[in-house]
């Protein structure tokens, strides 16, 4: 890549020289290695939490949603704010690989896989929850239009809960593709170099026959970009939809026009602190310094104060449209949030959301990985209690005080979302264990990028 | 099928592309290069013509968005017009969000499968590989010795930082 019209104050994105032989073997060597100690471990209290959250899922199914602490006023609470949660994680990854290509923001090349995969597990996480609040989750190919004997009854395409079903397939099936397409240049590559012969066999069909030939390659640069064109305004749909949910209903604090950008700020913000989150473990442990840097990392911080701060902004805009539309509801709504019962969910949610990311503004702390994933967790935790917020305290108190109810979850809908946090990181581990985690091939393809500068 | 090709062996991207650009110069067709990654403006320097795949999206997104509004109009309005909170039957807004996913998934996944067949990738398929390091850290050059002077290409080649040039038979499928 000529360097000719890169800026001398750009640094080079891999920091230590390296030959592309080097590259292949940081990143796919692992594969080929024995798991280590830590993975194991890892891996199999991940799979223990999996199991124990499906065989609660099991029992849930069995017996019912009565295993829930719903009752008639809050009519769904847990259940859509995990859900609503594991989307907007989703949404870091698809960010990076679709966003920052069209942005051509080349240090993505190193991040990109592990994200994209995340999305992937995420968003299939977030799946199981309507799944499971289906009730008869083997009746869920009612939500698709097709040709039936009950009429033919069709779906409401007025709903959006509808529009949900669309976005979420849409973007699982779209992300699961962007991906796979992206990982056959480097499943090619663990084909050449390994010398076991089932590896050979079962990468080779992995990889669709790759060969690296320049023709191909022309047409893979198209579809990258086509793919990002097509993502780009496709993630940024399906947190707006995923806020209609509630937007289009009538509920005092749902029915507000800001929902679609304040929630995908909000789906940048968490998805981004949970990519921290899981670099800041696997540049470590996968020993990956030199490709995840913490430029990183302090790149993504920066992400998450912009976002963190939107989403400040929007909670403020919340509040003063609620006092200014003079409407009483909305009024009490949004009182009942910050001093009613559920003061400390909406109090921990400000803390975490928009007190925690403006630590970031000192590039010190930016660069500290420890803080970094400290507050990473705690970004993490402030977005799960901001849906909790919006869902719970918004149903709980409605139009009648006769009707007003409180609501906690059972220990079936804790272990069910522990569970979730079970699936995702056994899936991860697996990922980091199959396939590279890292996109060799466009690591090597950007390894110039401001070399001379150094 | 067998065939005789002229191989060069780079171990450096631009290398590469500085020959392809000398041997297009003097009218030599290249078969192919197989890079580890893709080698920018290398695609160019061959003459490879460009993708058909926009066309591809436009088409299949295209024919996502009438399916959606064909769909969502049909069933909504005329196959079973229901009556749901006193909206229109045929809502047109309300439909907007359905045909844009439409759209994106067809477009998508259309594309993924003519890039597929276009360059037939596909499981089991068993690749042309001249050196294995090709997905690795090697640059290959395949040049038709049909008609072409194997001394002047590989002296050209040799000058251009080829680390080998030699003449090998290559099943095209294997």
């Amino acid at each position: 890549m000529s360097d000719a019209h890169v800026s001398k104050l750009r640094i080079p994105l891999v920091p230590e020289d390296r030959t592309y032989k080097q590259i292949s073997e940081d990143v796919l060597d692992t594969l080929e290695q024995p798991p280590t100690k830590a993975w194991l471990a890892g891996f199999s209290l991940s799979a223990l939490i999996m199991t124990i959250g499906f065989l609660v899922i099991g029992y849930e199914i069995t017996t019912g949603i009565g295993t829930w602490g719903l009752n008639k006023t809050v009519g769904w609470s847990w259940d859509i704010t995990n859900f609503v949660f594991w989307v907007g994680i989703g949404h870091a990854g698809t960010l990076i690989s679709a966003i920052l290509l069209i942005f051509r923001q080349r240090w993505r090349t190193a991040i990109n896989r592990a994200a994209e995969a995340m999305t992937i597990f995420a968003v299939a996480c977030a799946g199981l929850f309507p799944l499971i609040h289906a009730g008869r989750p083997w009746l869920l190919y009612w939500v698709f239009p097709y040709p039936n004997t009950l009429g033919p009854l069709w779906v409401n395409f007025r709903s959006p809960l509808l529009w949900d079903v669309f976005a979420i397939s849409t973007y699982l099936t779209v992300s699961l593709v962007f991906w796979y397409m992206g990982l056959l240049p480097d499943l090619a590559s663990v084909r050449d170099r390994t010398k076991s012969k089932l590896r050979k066999v079962l990468y080779g069909l992995a990889c669709f026959g790759w060969n690296g030939s320049t023709r191909t390659w022309h047409h893979f640069e198209v579809l990258s970009l086509i793919l990002a064109g097509l993502a780009t305004p496709l993630v940024l749909s399906v947190h707006t939809i995923v806020s209609m949910d509630f937007a289009t209903s009538v509920i005092p604090g749902w029915h507000t026009t800001i929902f679609p950008p304040y929630f995908v700020a909000g789906a940048i913000f968490s998805g981004f602190a949970m990519v921290c989150t899981l670099l800041i473990i696997t540049r470590k442990v996968m020993n990956w310094e030199n490709y995840i840097t913490v430029d990183h990392i302090d790149a993504m911080c920066k992400v998450i104060t912009l976002t963190g701060t939107m989403v400040g902004l929007a909670y403020g805009t919340e509040f003063f449209i609620a006092w200014y539309s003079g409407n009483p509801y909305e009024k009490y709504a949004f009182i009942n949030r910050a001093f009613g019962p559920y003061w400390w969910a909406y109090w921990s949610m400000i803390s975490c959301n928009v007190i925690s990311p403006q630590f970031f503004w000192f590039k010190k702390l930016r660069r500290n990985m420890t803080f970094v994933f400290i507050i990473s967790i705690f970004v993490n935790i402030g977005m799960w209690f901001e849906r909790f917020v919006i869902i719970t305290t918004s149903l709980h108190r409605d139009f009648l005080p006769s009707s007003w109810a409180m609501y906690s979850p059972t220990w079936v809908e804790i272990w069910t979302f522990i569970g979730t946090f079970g699936l995702f990181f056994t899936l991860f581990f697996l990922f980091i264990r199959i396939l590279p985690g890292i996109a060799v091939a466009e690591v090597k393809s950007v390894y110039r990028y401001a070399r001379n500068n150094k | 099928m067998r065939k005789d090709f002229i191989i060069a062996t780079f171990d450096d991207d631009e290398k590469v592309l500085h020959a392809t650009e000398k041997a297009v110069d003097k009218k030599i067709s290249i078969y192919d290069i197989f890079t580890p990654f893709p080698v920018h403006g290398l695609d160019e320097a061959m003459g490879i013509k460009r993708s058909i795949l926009p066309y591809v999206t436009l088409l299949a997104g295209a024919a996502g968005l009438m399916t959606a509004i064909a769909l969502q109009v049909y069933t909504s309005a005329i196959d079973w017009p229901m009556n749901i909170g006193g909206k229109p039957a045929n809502s047109i807004p309300a439909f907007i969000p359905v045909s844009f996913e439409l759209t994106v998934l067809f477009g998508a996944h259309t594309t993924v499968a003519a890039f597929l067949v276009l360059n037939k990738l596909f499981p089991g398929k068993k690749p042309v590989i001249i050196d294995p390091a090709q997905t690795e850290d090697k640059f290959i050059m395949a040049i038709e010795k049909d008609g072409n002077n194997v001394d002047d290409i590989t002296k050209l080649l040799s000058d251009e930082g080829a680390i080998n040039v030699e003449v090998k038979n290559i099943d095209l499928n294997p």
